[in-house]
This record gives structure tokens, sequence and C-alpha cells, in this order.
């Protein structure tokens, strides 16, 4: 209801890492000056695979409203096959912002007047160090590349910081190479 | 400190913070991140306390029961069939009249089975003589638990802190975790006034005859029912009690909030919205979208449903022309029990009489859209919107009997 809030809603399959992701971005802009931060996951009765997503909210005031985004200015996809089985971007506020894991080009893409990011978070994660499949540091430095909310210093310090005893280094390289090497088309 | 956490993890914290030394619990969805939480303090030695797994819901309250009957500070959590589990031992706590502190993280109840939020549960155990509060957020949650081993121990009833189920508890927003030396000082250790020792063993809550009668030294006991009038007299008692938990609180932490009500842009409403946790915030921005069309729509939030500060409600309300209460329980067959507390304060308080209109929705967790909110509310902020007295339900896909709409 409020238009004042920057709404971005991270898609993923359970197991994925989505909530992580999203609950680093949104200390990292909290600790950025974003006062009202609130993530708040949507549950099924996840099993592994399954397609899940979470809300994250931000705003410069307390945050008031916990109900998933509706009308997102920013859709994160962890997985691109996702996008063949859902409507994914459904809301998504006109001018918005895809950021999509994909070993596709970002030609290939097209959202009715939104920008689109493209990385293939998936294989730059491995180069990375981390094993297959763990993309949600990696998609985390997609996200600072394409929407430029937060820097990426302060995410790659989050991303330590939540993956201490659990590779933080490959963690943070994965943010960092994704950041480096995200495509951004559409429009 | 400000963290961003669950409010599952601001429930934790605080039962840290207030120092509780026996929690037996069993783990039920979406409660059991509380639990594991606190599991692992301890097992870390973050948290001195012992840990008391158990086989189910009975049983933790009854260790609970057991151990506040020693004399130690105890905590238990649950949710949804759990909670219903433990109803007998609930009743027990509070006519034993020992200061527990339990979280509910609110949960529809089966048949058939949900997970998701609503507040069947806690309001199903309104009548069980604990005192009930209802967190809105975080900070809330966190402040609320620490305040609630105060008030119990004060007036020894015990207390249950009661916060949206995913909605709050496995949200992550800010919030302050009070500083320890300052909580140490405002809750100091328990002292009970009176404790089982195995040196000096007594019965306790014996069979109780319908009057009373001369005990072995000769003084007149009180009976079941005068036993039973002491905890309605003490729960009464509990309203001003709060109040004065709270002002502590403030002066010590320097935040805090009305204990009873929050109310929001209510001064001068024409219509005020009401409602129990998390909900309630929801409906702040509702409000505003009204505002900015002329309507004068205000939201009154309850924090305190047991005791019901009634005459701090219906003054709250009195100067509306319409209430309009949303809710997530029902009683069957009747109305939300909200609504029906509200009817009965303004009947006894308020001159103006407003009318007051009731929605269900939520239940199970059906999503509840702010869209869908403001379409309620603006239906109801009219001189006509409370025409009827049937529950209106919000959401509702298939009428009952009906087809798919």
């Amino acid at each position: 209801m409020k238009n004042d809030n920057i709404e971005i809603r991270w898609h993923g399959r359970g197991g994925q890492g989505a909530i992580t992701a999203a609950k680093i971005v949104a200390k990292a802009m909290f600790a950025s000056g974003y006062t009202g931060v609130a993530m708040v996951p949507t549950f099924g009765t996840e099993r592994r695979g399954a397609p899940v997503f979470t809300s994250l909210k931000v705003s410069r005031e307390k945050i008031y409203d916990l109900s998933p985004s509706k009308r997102p200015d920013i859709v994160v996809v962890l997985d691109h096959l996702l996008l063949e089985e859902e409507d994914i971007t459904q809301g998504l506020k006109q001018g918005g912002l895809v950021i999509i894991n994909s070993p596709l080009a970002v030609r290939g893409y097209g959202f009715n007047g939104s920008r689109v990011a493209v990385a293939d978070v998936t294989d730059l994660s491995v180069k990375a160090g981390l094993p297959q499949g763990m993309v949600n540091s990696g998609i985390i430095g997609s996200f600072a590349r394409a929407a430029g909310l937060v820097e990426l210093d302060a995410l790659l310090k989050t991303i330590k910081d939540e993956f201490i005893g659990r590779r933080p280094g490959e963690n943070a390289c994965a943010a960092q190479l994704c950041f480096e090497n995200t495509i951004m088309g559409g429009l | 400190m400000q963290i961003i956490e669950t409010g599952n993890v601001a429930a934790a914290l605080g039962v840290k913070l207030a120092r509780a030394q026996v929690i037996a619990a069993y783990p039920i969805t979406p409660q059991t991140p509380l639990t594991e939480k606190l599991s692992e303090f301890i097992e870390s030695g973050e948290m001195q306390a012992e840990y008391i797994p158990v086989e189910s819901e009975h049983s933790a309250l009854a260790i609970c029961i057991a151990a506040a009957s020693a004399g130690a500070r105890s905590f238990t959590a649950t949710s949804s069939n759990g909670l219903l589990y433990m109803h007998e031992q609930i009743q027990w706590a509070a006519g034993a009249r020992l200061p527990l502190v339990m979280c509910v993280a609110n949960r529809g109840v089966g048949a058939p089975w949900t997970i998701w939020n609503d507040h069947q549960d806690s309001i199903s155990q309104r009548d069980t003589g604990w005192i009930q509060i209802y967190a809105n957020d975080h900070q809330q949650i966190i402040d609320s638990v620490l305040k609630a081993f105060c008030l119990a121990e004060e007036i020894m009833i015990p207390v249950m802190v009661c916060y949206d189920g995913y909605i709050l508890s496995h949200t992550h927003m800010p919030f302050d975790v009070p500083d320890s030396e300052i909580a140490d000082a405002f809750l100091p250790p328990y002292r009970p006034p009176y404790a089982l020792d195995p040196a000096d063993p007594a019965n306790l809550n014996t069979v109780t005859m319908p009057d009373g009668r001369p005990d072995v030294r000769g003084d007149i006991s009180p009976g079941y029912m005068e036993i039973r009038h002491l905890l309605q007299h003490d729960m009464v008692e509990a309203i001003p009690a709060l109040k004065r938990v709270e002002e502590r609180f403030r002066s010590m932490f320097g935040r805090g909030h009305d204990p009873y009500v929050e109310p929001y842009r209510c001064d001068d409403a024409d219509y005020i919205a009401v409602s129990l946790g998390s909900l309630s915030y929801q409906l702040h921005d509702v409000a505003d979208a009204l505002r900015a069309e002329g309507v004068r729509a205000g939201v009154l939030s309850v924090h305190l449903y047991r005791p019901f500060p009634d005459r701090i409600i219906a003054e709250a309300l009195n100067r509306c022309s319409g209430v309009i209460v949303f809710e997530k329980a029902l009683s069957y067959g009747y109305q939300g029990p909200l609504c029906s507390d509200i009817k009965s304060a303004l009947y006894r308080y308020a001159q103006g009489k407003p009318f007051v209109t009731n929605y269900i929705l939520g239940l199970g967790g059906r999503e509840i859209t702010t869209q869908d909110l403001y379409e309620a509310l603006k239906v109801s902020c009219s001189p006509d919107g409370g025409a009827g007295e049937e529950t209106r339900w919000i959401g509702l896909k298939i009428p009952a009997g009906g087809t798919q709409t």
C-alpha cells in the first residue's frame, strides 16, 4: 500500500538458500542506513526442490505491513528454470528489475519493459570453490551489481559473517565473481 | 544492541536475559526454532539453565509446574495442538498460582491439520486464568518476555506471550536486545514466597472442600470458591500491576508503550479498526490510505487480552461512531471472541455506543492482503457500515454450501 518501500522478491527452490541470501541483503542494507527492514518468508510445507519465495521490504522508516510482496520493484531468481514453472514476475512494477541465475544469454529474456540482469551464478560459484549448486552467496553479487542499492563491500562483509565456519572466503569470492560477470539487458 | 533476527530468536533472547532456570518444551512448528535456540544457548554455556527434553507438551508444562513449585524460574513454549495438549496443566498452573511464562507462536488448530497462523490456539485458552499478552513485532516480543516474568512473579499468575506464527516467528526484522546488566536489575533472581523442600514435606493443591474448614492448626482454610475468587481478584489487580511493570521498564530501558492498547490515529477517528498482533500493524497502512481519502480511520491494537482492560478499551472507542473488529479466531456458533468482549466493554462503559462490526480472516494462514483489508475497512467506514450482526469473512474463495466463485 505504501509506495516509498523497496520490495525485493526472492524466488528459489527449497534448500537453495534464497532465505539466507535475502537475510544477508537485509542485514547489509540495515547496516547501510535503512531503518526499516523486514524479510518475510512465505512458507508452504517445503520439500527440497519445490519453488519457494521470500519478500524483502526495505525503507527509511519502520515496516508495518508484513504481507507478501504483491508489487515488487525487483525479482531475484536463483534458478532460471523456475521461470518456466510459475509466473515469477507477477506484479513486477513497470520499469522494475529481474535478476536471474542462468547460463543463457541476457538477450533471450524479456519482461515487458523491465530491466534484466543475468549471471551464470551456478558456474561462477563452482569457479569460486563452492560445491555444485550453492548459489545463494553468488546471487548476492549479481544483486549488488544490478540493483546498486548497497555497496558490494558491505555485502561481502555480511557474507563472511553469515557463513562463518562454512567457507566464508569461497562464498565472498563467489559474490565478487558474480558481481564482475553480471550482464545487464532488457527494456 | 540492534540486530536482525526472527521473532523466535527475539523470544529466546528474552528468556536468556530473564535467566530462566528450567526450560521444558516439545518442538512444534512454528515454535521449534525458539526452543532449539534455547537448547543451543544452554549447550554452549551462554545460559545457565536446565533444559529438559520431554515426550509431550503435557509433560513440558507438568515439569515447569514442578520446577516452579520448587522455586525455579521456569519457561516453556508451544503452538497450536501442542498448546491444546497442555490444556489440563494450563488450568493447573493458574490455579496453583505459579509464575510461569510461556510463549505461544500462534497457529491454527486441527482438524484439518494446518501449520499456519491464526489465533484460535491461544484464544481457546482465554478462560484458564493465565494472563495473555499479544506482541505486534520483535521488539515487543523480547521486551514482553522480560516484563512477563516480572509481572508473573509479582502477582503469582502465569503469563502467555503470544505472537503470530511465521508472520513474526519466522520474519527477520531489526530489534534492540536489552543490556543484560540492566535486565538483571529489572528482573532480580526469583524469590518464591513458598517453595517445596524435601526437608519440610508438604502437600499442595489437595482436594479442597466446597466449604472452608479448620486446618491442623485450627485456622479456617479457604474453600475452593474462596481460592478461585482470589484468582479473579488478583487477575483484575494485574491490570494496574502491569502498568507498574511497564513504567519501571520504561525508566530503566528508555522505551516502552501503553501496556494495554496501542492506538494509531485514534484521537479524532470516526471509525476504529481493532485487532490483536501483527495484523494491527498491517492495518496502520490501511488507515493511512483511508485518511488520504478523507475518511477519519484509526487502529486500536489490543496488547493485554486477559485480564481484559475493558474500561480502558471502552474509553479508547467511546467517541467514535463505528468499531470494526478484525479477528483470526472464532467462537463457533457465535462470533469472534474479541468482538464479544469489546461489545461487553462498550455496553458497560460507553455513552455513545458505536456500532461494532466483526470480520473473520486469515484462518489457517489464508493470506491477508492489504488490499482486502483496505476494501473491507472502506466499506465499514460509513454510517450504515455496521448494518447486520453476522460475522463477515474476508478472503473466502468458496462460500458455505456453494461452488467456487
